[in-house]
């Protein structure tokens, strides 16, 4: 997809509401815990909202997200949830037993910040592998319509 | 009769050996929502009881997802992760390539 198929009038109805998609994404991660919603549900809001602009405005506008750096991001997801784990058993707790992390709050806060950094790692990692997969799939059609040109 | 015809008549049966079993197992599982199931009287009462001031999170769904089964919730992240690369690998797609403009 190297070239955009967006005329100028897809390009400025796009910007309007990518800003509060990506918003209303954050929402969602962030205020999973009080309502509907999460990490999986707000990775995949905010990997569409990447894959919009892709569309419209074509694979040289990745915002710093090519490829290579989804994969980072995936895997830098799932090392985070992976790596609170960690904390947890270096801070002499249990696997992903979010209490014993070393922060100044009261201890069911502490849980509440652990469960919302997970939830964190599982949208970067939703996120990633989204956009990794928008990428690969569109990656074909690329040297498809170049070849005929 | 020829024998891809027995085995498939084979298949068959076991299939259908199978389904009845499970068919027969499901008859035997609690309605769904009875309260008087295993799950409605023990596992439910403790988690709507205790998981707001154990795990901090206003809402079961995530106290259960993200706390008391966190361990289960990185195994999907994991599985998600993995799907993905095997996309990457099966569609032949390579990472770290040139940015754009370089490519010829």
């Amino acid at each position: 997809m190297r070239s955009p198929f967006g005329s100028s009038i897809l390009d400025a109805a796009c910007r309007l509401p990518v800003p509060l998609v990506m918003l209303f994404a954050v929402y969602v991660i962030i205020h999973g815990h009080d309502s509907p919603g999460g990490g999986f549900q707000g990775g995949a809001i905010l990997a569409a909202t990447v894959m919009l602009i892709r569309m419209v405005r074509g694979e040289d506008d990745v915002w710093g997200l090519d490829r290579t750096r989804a994969a980072l991001l995936a895997c830098c997801g799932v090392g985070l949830y992976a790596g609170i784990g960690l904390l947890t058993i270096l801070c002499n707790g249990n696997y992903l037993d979010y209490g014993v992390l070393p922060l100044p709050l009261k201890p069911e806060k502490v849980r509440f910040m652990g469960t919302l950094g997970i939830e964190i790692g599982v949208a970067m990692g939703v996120t990633g592998v989204l956009v990794l997969i928008f990428d690969a799939l569109t990656e074909g059609e690329t040297q498809e319509g170049d070849d005929g040109k | 009769m020829t024998p891809f015809r027995t085995r498939q008549n084979l298949i068959w049966l076991v299939i259908l050996v199978a389904a009845g079993i499970l068919f027969y197992a499901g008859s035997q599982l609690p309605p769904v929502g009875d309260p008087r199931s295993p799950a409605a009287t023990h596992v439910s009462p403790y988690y709507i009881e205790h998981s707001h001031h154990e795990t901090g999170a206003p809402n079961f769904v995530t106290a259960v997802l993200a706390d008391y089964r966190g361990y289960d919730t990185l195994g999907e992240t994991t599985v998600i992760f993995t799907a993905g690369l095997a996309c990457l690998l099966i569609l032949g797609v390579e990472l770290g390539r040139s940015r754009p403009g370089e490519e010829p």
